[in-house]
């Protein structure tokens, strides 16, 4: 994974509460086998019409917000299904940041683990940045904790452990091998096998 | 200190707590694979050429993607079929065992975890499958997990998780009402109550004496739709109705060990006066059966009710009030319409909700010497190759089949419709399964999820029915 760099970036105001991952990326383009190439098909049902023209007013559509890096969102964003495709087509696209004010758990996870940021901030200010600063440049500081617009600083919360793996980018799986000796004991300690009682 | 029954079964899976953080590794006793979320992960393994730990601990099956005709002929979608075909290859290269398209055993990974005696109490689960909270039926701390975790889990047999907070949801009364009532009008009514997230960073232990009257596989659709209230896994603890289901299943412990097991498996309930961060309750008397309008679960009403106005349902909320807005344009339905004019094009009895044996019994109940209406396509799709065997021989595929009805090969089918089950634009469904996210069984497709007897009557009366008074 990528060590996640700051950025300066307008937003993509998306501005619908309960956005569930079926809508992020339809199930119809969960047939390939790699991580990349989901992009194209991020949001496809509210992006294109039925004879796959792009429909003129969504966000996504509109020529001002191509190349924005950061999706600004509201509550709930990634309920549902826990395909992690969503996240896989959003930074396929060019998200880096999606900041809203509440999100499901797997989804939240699932961008911390593709190196996606996920800024949660109140509602009030969530409903400022949407009605004044769909405009102005935002600029993302991980190790600062802040959100810049203008001069004015927003301050986020984020778990340690999170800021610190999308700050390294380090692969979660070896720094958990190296704690192979702790896994072995605990399975020494426990019956853990299993087996069928007939020939299967 | 007096400990939940979650909190009982995380101590005894954490194998290091970070004290730097809150994070603490838990050990994984199963890890249920399928086709559709771990193609990325085995290929991540590959690439840093590891292995997978416990293959011996680690089930495949092929559910999302497998077509549910008949499965003699070739596959007709190529990019299904290589995704299939890529579950066989990882699977052989890595060891683990495969319920193929041809196996008996196959079928929805939620349905057939516990139906083989795999999914045990007091164990941890994980899948690629928001819907893995079906297994916490039995007393297992099982949630569902992203392609990430899965590579992470298949290599380490361990996750990283930090814990969630407690929920208690106590369910009262219910005993005595109309037996069409089902658990399904439950969890749809629990979600309407406590809304899309209000399960957040949780996990929900169902308790109460109507949990405990239940069947296990009642007690799974609960389970299975915590995830639609927002919570991480479902809990109820074991009991007699749990050992009893479990004795004897394939892959479950024999003789004294089962009977040991079944010894330890009994202290796994919350201690009197464990604390809780939340706790609602419910009472169910009198509960009618219940029915979706919108376009996401909690989004529910009473079947003898009618279409609520967006400010009824938002209570002052705006933004709910701009997605039943939203909703109520995508579904094509105005307020004040009652639930019963309602007719609709098609009918689903199928997926890891309610695809078990007792929902297409009861689904026949409904059924039996009627026609389905002549404006309704109606398809049951069993949720195993067992499920579909046991309810041939009961002849409920007979009852199906003679109504008007398709009697379909295992698999999750039109719940998701990545296989060719899927609804037109503008089709109106009365589904069995979990979502009614716009788009979700087929793009612009209108989603009622209702209770098996609920679906089978509405496919006979070609529209809502209340089914306190089908006769
Ligand atoms: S039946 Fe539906 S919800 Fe269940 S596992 Fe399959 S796709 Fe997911």
């Amino acid at each position: 994974m990528e060590p996640f760099r700051n950025l300066a970036s307008k937003v993509v105001p998306l501005d619908i509460a309960n956005i569930d991952t079926d809508q992020i990326i339809p199930k119809q383009f969960l047939k390939l086998l790699g991580k990349t190439g989901y992009g194209q098909y991020l949001f496809f049902n509210w992006r294109y019409d039925e004879n796959g023209n792009p429909t003129e007013n969504f966000v996504l559509n509109l020529p001002k917000f191509k190349g924005r890096q950061i999706l600004l969102t509201r509550e709930n964003f990634g309920i549902g299904s826990s395909r992690e495709h969503a996240v896989w087509a959003l930074k396929d696209y060019g998200f880096k940041v999606v900041i809203g004010v509440s999100f499901a758990d797997i989804f939240y996870n699932n961008c911390t683990k593709n190196g996606v940021l996920v800024i949660k901030l109140d509602k009030n200010t969530i409903d400022d940045f949407f009605s004044t600063k769909t405009d102005d440049d935002f600029e993302i500081d991980l190790a600062q904790q802040q959100i810049r617009i203008n001069s004015t600083i927003y301050s986020f919360e984020i778990d340690p452990t999170i800021k610190n793996s999308l700050e390294s980018g380090i692969d979660e799986i070896s720094k958990t091998l190296q704690l192979e000796s702790r896994i072995k004991k605990y399975e020494d300690k426990k019956n853990l096998t299993v087996q069928p009682n007939t020939i299967l | 200190m007096a400990q939940t029954l979650y909190d009982k079964i995380w101590d005894d899976h954490v194998v290091y707590s970070d004290e730097n953080n809150d994070l603490s590794l838990l050990y994984i006793d199963r890890h249920y694979i399928h086709e559709v979320t771990s193609p990325q992960a085995f290929d991540g393994l590959r690439i840093n050429n590891r292995k997978v730990r416990r293959p011996d601990l680690t089930f495949a099956t092929v559910d999302h993607n497998v077509p549910t005709t008949d499965r003699s002929l070739p596959i007709v979608d190529q990019i299904s079929s290589l995704q299939i075909k890529a579950l066989e290859n990882n699977c052989k290269e890595f060891g683990i065992s495969l319920f193929d398209m041809n196996d008996k055993y196959q079928g929805i990974v939620h349905v057939i975890g516990p139906e083989l005696g795999l999914t045990l109490p007091g164990s941890t689960i994980v899948c690629g499958d928001s819907h893995t909270s079906t297994h916490g039926a039995f007393g297992s701390l099982a949630f569902g997990i992203g392609t990430s975790e899965v590579e992470h889990v298949l290599a380490t047999q361990c996750l990283w998780m930090k814990k969630s907070k407690n929920f208690e949801i106590v369910l009262n009364g219910g005993l005595k009402n109309n037996s069409n009532i089902s658990s399904k009008d439950v969890i749809l009514n629990i979600i309407r109550q406590i809304g899309t997230s209000g399960g957040s960073g949780s996990v929900i232990e169902y308790k109460g004496d109507y949990i405990s009257s239940l069947s296990m596989e009642k007690r799974m659709t609960i389970c299975n739709m915590s995830i639609e209230g927002g919570a991480r896994a479902g809990l109820v603890a074991p009991d007699d109705t749990t050992f009893n289901y479990l004795r004897g299943r394939i892959f479950s412990p024999r003789n004294e060990s089962f009977e040991r097991m079944i010894h330890d498996w009994k202290g796994l309930r919350s201690d009197n006066g464990a604390k809780y961060d939340r706790t609602f309750s419910i009472n169910i008397d009198n509960l009618a059966p219940q029915v979706t309008w919108g376009t996401n679960p909690a989004m529910t009403v009473d079947v003898d009710s009618v279409i609520p106005t967006p400010d009824e349902y938002s209570k002052g909320n705006d933004e709910e009030k701009k997605s039943a807005i939203k909703a109520l344009k995508y579904m094509d339905l105005e307020p004040g319409i009652p639930i019963t004019d309602i007719s609709i094009d098609r009918v689903f009895i199928g997926s890891c909700t309610n695809a078990r044996l007792e929902d297409l019994m009861e689904a026949s109940e409904a059924v039996k010497g009627k026609k389905v209406s002549d404006s309704v396509k109606a398809m049951v799709v069993p949720g195993s190759q067992q499920v579909k065997h046991a309810a041939e021989k009961l002849g409920l595929d007979k009852i199906f089949t003679n109504a008007g009805f398709e009697w379909r090969e295992p698999g999750c089918s039109m719940c998701l419709g990545m296989n060719p089950d899927i609804l037109k634009a503008g089709e109106r469904c009365a589904s069995t399964s979990n979502r009614n996210f716009e788009g979700r069984q087929g793009t612009g497709g209108r989603t009622h999820l209702v209770s098996p007897i609920m679906a089978a009557a509405a496919a006979i009366a070609g529209k809502f029915v209340d089914v306190r008074e089908w006769v």
